[in-house]
């Protein structure tokens, strides 16, 4: 059963603006600075997308989708993550077993391991342990974004709406229903949503997500320059 | 007690009972093989606690590999504990007798590997305790825990209590044998007299267990499959998971018996107990397991390759086209249809006339096609260049049809041969059964990890693909030396064949090679 809001104060949502995003990644490199993200993981991704072959390529940046239906803290067997009552789903790496279940159940491919012990800077070792910051990592353990409520909680957007130079990135409270971007922009929630024809990834799929898009249609910026990467790359498994 | 009169026990139990106490050269050649193979995953395993789940194959887009592989194998092999234990005993198959307790061997020894892996496969295992302090029971993993430590209990009861009366049976022969014995079999034989009243609690016992296992070994089963099940992936979001799995787990859980028969009826020289009739009987079973199995992979395939939705044509191409198409011919091929074909074809009457066609003698089909693969292989060593940088590609050469024509020939020109041995032809299908079982939880579990719905891109190089490395190997080499490890050391401790329920009285006669008498649950 997708979890209820009757009583939050507070229901943080995202919307991308598919048609202002032109693939620079600075959403990216924003959110692995603030989080001192170990090498290999992005925590929002931003995907080269084609529907169709007649349709025209455009770039999807991915964060973690905050389901009100999550299938990864269905799945979870220690109560490692959580669902909040303001919509962010939280990860506690000082719980998590490492089992990667919760890999497993995320069609958004959203979440991430450290399958090594990352390096840690002295800045991120001086700092205390923190779940709302999520700046120390672990060996053995998941993570994924968390919507930077540390950052929230002190009325900031979070890293990659706040980096993005294109004002795609909208960040905000559905029950407010107002959301703002890095320009200063800040709208209405649901005219921004019915107006464009928000929709949601893979809605299809029952999960409820709290990240809208606006679709790519009438794009501000050129489309990705070549075909999306294949799908795997690599050897045959003989 | 005193000791018993070696003349109560008949020129077959004596040669039973030698098996615990006669160890040959091979016996400790093969321990010392296990051992080391084990002590080496255990290097392997301390690497990856040392340095992380990074050392394995596995990344970000395949989070499981092989060692659930594992875990979803060696569960499955558990199951023919039940089968063979609970449901031929309550549907009275008397010539279960002589194997019930390999059976059983099996599912202890194959469970404790099994439920190794997970533990293994963990990020984390020192956080093992938050399953208890924090267990949610909404998550498939904590229904594993409790389906997989019952069904180990429970299996563990059922190979247990009906040894009761053969361990007082041992407790009494070696009298005055090493001192550990004595006091082993003292303690497990829990004071056993064979009294009117113990052999009632007995039988109540094991008919009660009999009931009660079967729904629990199904449980097991279906709770693994729905680690998978439970998820949205293509290819895992099925509802036929479970039941497929359980009849996955009988199926190369009773070949698993068969390979076992084989080798202990040769080792031990266990011809008076384990006959010709055993490995037919077993036969049907396996036949009969593999055409349900089949029909269960057809369903699962056929539904979604009709459709072709979006969302699953990628991993079904990569399945019977692509990428992983070779391993699921062969799981299929080779893993399915001819073990049940090495299984029936071989008993026909007229199969030895094959003889007589010059094209079918099997010498010469042999040599060609080890001539081919070791061709092959060394080509592979010399030239393992892909054809685009000038080289030979090898994997190019080995064409299907080249494979299907060689396999036919091969297999033709074999059938007279297997049908002058129907076992080794049972323990070739057996075989063939576990390996590729083995490889289809592999096919199974990967492909649809390489067909996520968002594309994989981005991946840090190497991260696109699943290539298992030595440490996973290592691990799961010394896995199954543990298995073997556990069940050759069980044979050497207590008797690998039932005494007291092989006993040549009338309400108890084995059939070795009559029919079935009486159908009492017992």
């Amino acid at each position: 059963m997708p979890v209820t809001h009757e009583a939050a104060q507070r229901r943080w949502v995202m919307i991308i603006d598919l048609a202002k995003c032109d693939g620079c990644r600075e959403c990216t490199r924003a959110c692995n600075a603030m989080h001192f993200i170990p090498p290999g993981q992005e925590w929002i991704r931003v995907y080269e997308m084609q529907d169709h072959e007649a349709g025209s390529a455009y770039w999807l940046p991915r964060p973690c989708m905050q389901c009100d239906n999550p299938p990864c803290v269905k799945v979870c067997p220690v109560s490692a993550a959580w669902k909040r009552e303001d919509g962010i789903i939280m990860q506690d790496t000082e719980r998590c077993i490492g089992c990667r279940f919760c890999l497993a159940a995320c069609p958004y491919g959203a979440r991430t391991f450290n399958w090594v012990q990352p390096e840690e800077t002295e800045e991120q070792r001086l700092r205390p342990y923190d779940i709302e910051w999520n700046i120390r990592h672990r060996k053995g353990t998941t993570e994924k974004c968390i919507f930077c409520p540390a950052l929230v909680k002190q009325g900031k957007l979070p890293a990659c709406a706040d980096a993005c130079p294109m004002g795609a990135i909208y960040f905000g409270d559905q029950v407010e229903d107002a959301v703002t971007n890095s320009q200063g922009e800040t709208v209405r929630f649901s005219e921004l949503i019915k107006e464009q024809a928000g929709y949601r990834l893979l809605e299809d799929l029952g999960t409820e997500p709290r990240v809208y898009y606006l679709p790519p249609r009438k794009r501000l910026y050129p489309a990705p320059p070549a075909a999306p990467e294949p799908a795997a790359a690599g050897k045959e498994h003989r | 007690m005193a000791a018993r009169p070696r003349e109560q026990f008949s020129d077959r139990e004596q040669r039973l009972l030698a098996s615990l106490t006669e160890h040959g050269p091979g016996f400790y050649a093969l321990v010392g093989l296990l051992v080391a193979v084990i002590a080496w995953g255990i290097i392997a395993y301390a690497m990856q606690l040392r340095y992380g789940l990074g050392v394995t194959g596995l990344r970000d887009n395949f989070m499981w590999g092989i060692y659930i592989t594992n875990f979803v194998f060696f569960i499955g092999v558990s199951h023919v504990g039940a089968l063979m234990s609970a449901i031929l005993r309550l549907t009275g198959a008397e010539w279960r007798r002589p194997v019930t307790r390999m059976a059983e061997a099996i599912t202890f020894a194959s469970l404790l590997m099994g439920a190794l892996m997970p533990f293994i496969d963990m990020g984390r295992p020192d956080r093992l305790l938050n399953l208890l302090l924090h267990g949610r029971l909404q998550s498939p993993i904590l229904w594993d825990m409790l389906s997989i430590t019952t069904y180990l209990t429970g299996s563990t009861l059922f190979l247990f209590v009906p040894m009761i009366p053969d361990i007082a049976l041992l407790r009494d022969r070696f009298a005055d044998g090493p001192a550990w014995r004595r006091r082993l079999y003292a303690v497990l034989s829990l004071g056993w007299k064979g009294t009117e009243a113990q052999r009632h609690h007995l039988e109540t016992i094991m008919a009660i267990m009999a009931v009660l296992i079967i729904p629990i070994a199904i449980s097991v089963h279906t709770v693994v499959s729905w680690i998978f099940g439970m998820t949205l992936r293509a290819g895992w979001n099925s509802t036929i998971l479970g039941p497929y799995f359980v009849f996955g787990a009988l199926f190369s859980g009773a070949a698993a018996v068969v390979t076992a028969m084989a080798a202990f009826r040769r080792a031990y020289h266990l011809e008076e107990y384990i006959t010709e009739a055993h490995f037919r009987r077993m036969g049907y079973l396996v036949i009969a397991l593999g055409m349900i199995y089949a029909y269960f992979t057809f369903a699962e395939y056929l539904t979604p390759a009709y459709k072709m939705a979006a969302a699953e044509r990628g991993y079904l191409s990569a399945v019977f086209t692509g990428q992983f198409s070779r391993l699921f011919w062969f799981t299929q091929i080779g893993g399915v249809l001819l073990p049940v074909l090495l299984l029936t074809l071989p008993r026909i009457h007229w199969m030895p006339r094959l003889r007589e066609i010059p094209m079918l003698q099997p010498r010469p089909a042999l040599a060609t096609v080890a001539t081919y693969a070791a061709a092959m292989i060394v080509l592979s060593l010399v030239a393992p260049q892909t054809a685009a940088l000038g080289g030979v590609d090898v994997a190019q050469m080995i064409t299907p049809w080249v494979i299907a024509a060689l396999g036919i020939w091969l297999f033709l020109a074999l059938l007279p041969v297997f049908h002058d041995r129907p076992i080794a032809a049972a323990v070739v299908a057996s075989v063939l059964v576990n390996v590729a079982a083995w490889w289809k939880r592999f096919v199974i579990i990967v492909p649809t990890l390489q067909n996520p719905f968002l594309p994989i891109q981005r991946a840090p190089a190497g991260w696109g693909i699943y290539q298992p490395t030595w440490v996973e190997w290592s691990i799961t080499a010394a896995a199954l030396a543990g298995f073997v490890l556990i069940y050759l050391l069980f044979s050497k401790v207590f008797p690998i064949v039932s005494i007291w329920e092989t006993r040549e009285e009338p309400a108890h006669r084995p059939i070795g090679h009559g029919e079935t008498v009486g159908v009492s649950v017992s």
